[in-house]
């Protein structure tokens, strides 16, 4: 019996041939990841397990992004940037990014790819849960806990249940009106919230390899909205030549042998598919775009890991040339590479910048801003009784801001089109 | 270990993910200084919709004004119980309210495992559904021994699932002690 992509790679971190599904394995992790939420406790709980003199496994391989509560004035939420800084400086931590400095990046997981820290065939854990989207570069990654964070600072190791694998996989040709976000909120509507919990899901088929690496990362971003433990898409030769123009680092291309064990194979056909939208309140609530259009909106917002990568902010642009927003619309890029990038990239010479400018969008600094509500005087945050449309991955109750809001998930072109016309709207009507 | 928990039991529905257990605005708080990490037992469950807080009846908030203590101990929760982001901060929200054990019909991963790890609750799963069979308020007895649950007033008895691989670490206390006591760590 062979072995899947994500069953090679934990083998070989465990250094073991063979591994099965339901075995505990201890990891040798390759980077570990945190930021300003979660860095501060685990650093607590470390110094309090490891005692005064306690030392990083390997420095070089901690990496932290400040990058949830960046822009606020909350004075706890600040002094936690400060106890990172400190740690930084007190253990000369090289990979430490810091707010508002010209280091400062934004979103951990998309300055994880832009820094050159995602490689193929290793193993990132992150505290933060949509650590999974680092699979896009066929690796292994998935978010823990503090004091699962705290214990491989000190270790450099960490259990993990083998888990079992379920496939995707995407036929077709994916039509102009569709992203990558369509695609996952389609899966998690058929497999719901939980129905990948513990397992590895896995992304193949000829239109996921025509996606971009920012597309491939709405994927694997979402898989943890079906609770899978990681996402993954195996490397070729896009991302070789991404991961190329930003590491000189060894990495290893791991595919699945065609007699690996899936626990199901899902397979579809994207040249059928129609856009879709997660409804209030949770991301498996699934409706197509047409059958809710029409519904009112207070915002629309496009951000996150998942929808404020430059592709995203492409495909918004494309709908939004030459048109205004009829709400208040907020364009916050991830992060400030993808920033610059906004100034930069055009369409018919104007900048995207310009373009979002024009239609009267509100953009933000690069940050979570409101994708996860955040302290109340986060840019975008959610008040009481709202309707927004929004690129981020979770529309559970108050997870942007007040729990008396609703909040749709959909695609860029899909809050693009909802942003000119003020309501739910079909991007089809604008192709 | 504590062989049996006994205590009065919260109930809640499916989905009940971190935001809900902690709203991420209540984040910011230390949770290694005593007196402020009391805010995360004041908000803990402060994000389930009142409605769906307390079931059957519901408008039952957790923790009553100002207190940053549950006289609930016990939370009976239906599937995929603490779903969402990573934060640790959501079983340890619950252990400073006083939760002493969660049972629920599955959990997310990265939940479970914080709970787990860090010594915070106990998370068992029950084997039948048994939100919709209880009220908020009720009395039972967990046996950590025999892995059943024991609804005081009316005598009835469920399986719950044996904890399995983590036991050990549950009886150690945390994964650190889990790792001394196996000679991981120095
Ligand atoms: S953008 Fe949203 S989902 Fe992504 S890391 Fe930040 S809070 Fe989490």
């Amino acid at each position: 019996m062979g072995m899947t992509i994500t069953e090679k790679i934990l083998a070989k971190a465990s250094g073991k041939a063979k591994v099965e599904p339901g075995e505990n394995v201890w990891l040798n992790v390759d980077i570990l990841m945190t930021h300003d939420v979660c860095g501060p406790p685990t650093i607590s709980i470390w110094k309090r397990e490891f005692g005064g003199d306690a030392k990083i496994w390997d420095k070089d391989k901690l990496v932290i992004f400040p990058d949830h509560y960046i822009f606020t004035k909350n004075p706890q939420a600040n002094r936690n940037v400060e106890i990172l800084r400190e740690f930084a400086r007190q253990y000369d931590i090289e990979n430490y990014y810091d707010a508002g400095t010209d280091r400062y990046k934004g979103v951990c997981h998309i300055a994880l790819a832009e820094e050159g820290y995602n490689i193929p065939g290793t193993i990132l854990f992150g505290t933060d849960s949509h650590t999974c989207t680092s699979g896009a570069f066929g690796m292994f990654s998935t978010g823990v806990g503090n004091t699962d964070a705290a214990f491989i600072l000190g270790t450099g190791k960490i259990w993990e249940k083998i888990p079992e694998s379920m496939k995707f996989v995407f036929h077709g040709k994916l039509p102009s009106f569709l992203t990558a976000k369509d695609l996952i909120l389609r899966i998690l509507g058929d497999i719901t919230t939980d129905g990948a919990t513990y397992r590895a899901m896995e992304f193949d088929g000829e239109a996921v390899f025509s996606l971009s690496v920012d597309e491939r990362m709405t994927l694997t971003n979402m898989a943890i909205e079906a609770g899978a433990m990681n996402g993954i898409i195996a490397a070729d030769s896009v991302i070789e030549n991404y991961v190329h123009e930003r590491t000189n680092k060894p990495y290893e291309i791991f595919n699945s042998d065609n007699d690996a064990k899936y626990r199901q194979v899902y397979e579809y056909d994207v040249s059928g598919m129609e856009p879709f939208v997660a409804k209030p309140h949770s991301p498996d609530n699934l409706d197509t775009v047409r059958n809710v259009q029409g519904t009112k909106l207070t915002k629309c917002y496009i951000g996150s890991c998942t929808g404020g990568k430059l592709s995203d902010f492409v495909s918004a642009a494309k709908l939004l040339f030459g048109n205004k927003a009829a709400v208040p619309t907020f364009v916050v890029p991830a992060s400030t590479a993808v920033a610059n990038q906004l100034e930069i990239e055009t369409i018919n010479g104007i900048s995207l910048k310009e373009i979002f400018e024009n239609a009267g969008c509100v953009i933000a600094q690069s940050s979570c801003a409101a994708c996860l509500g955040g302290p109340m005087d986060t840019i975008g945050r959610a008040v009481d009784g709202e309707t927004i449309i929004s690129t981020t991955n979770r529309n559970f109750p108050g997870r942007m801001g007040s729990k008396k809001a609703a909040v749709y998930l959909a695609s860029p072109l899909t809050v693009a089109a909802s942003a000119i016309t003020g309501v739910i709207t079909d991007p089809r009507d604008f192709f | 270990m504590d062989k049996i928990i006994k205590g009065k039991i919260f109930v809640l529905g499916d989905n009940i993910d971190t935001d809900q257990i902690i709203p991420a605005e209540h984040l910011v708080y230390s949770l290694s200084d005593p007196e402020e990490s009391k805010n995360y037992g004041k908000h803990a469950l402060s994000g389930v919709p009142l409605s769906k807080a307390g079931l059957p009846a519901g408008g039952i908030p957790f923790i009553k004004n100002g207190s940053s203590e549950s006289e609930y101990n016990i939370v009976i929760a239906g599937s995929n119980f603490g779903c969402g982001s990573s934060r640790e901060h959501a079983p340890f929200a619950l252990k400073v309210a006083g939760v002493k054990a969660v049972i629920a019909e599955s959990y997310a991963r990265i939940f479970y495992r914080n709970s787990v790890d860090g010594g915070f609750i106990i998370p068992y799963e029950s084997i039948q559904k048994i939100n919709d069979s209880i009220s908020t308020g009720d009395e039972i007895e967990i046996d950590l021994m025999n892995n059943t649950l024991k609804h005081i007033e009316s005598g009835k008895s469920f399986n719950l699932r044996p904890l399995g691989d983590i036991l050990p670490i549950i009886e150690a206390g945390n994964i650190f002690e889990y790792a001394r006591k196996s000679g991981m760590m120095g």
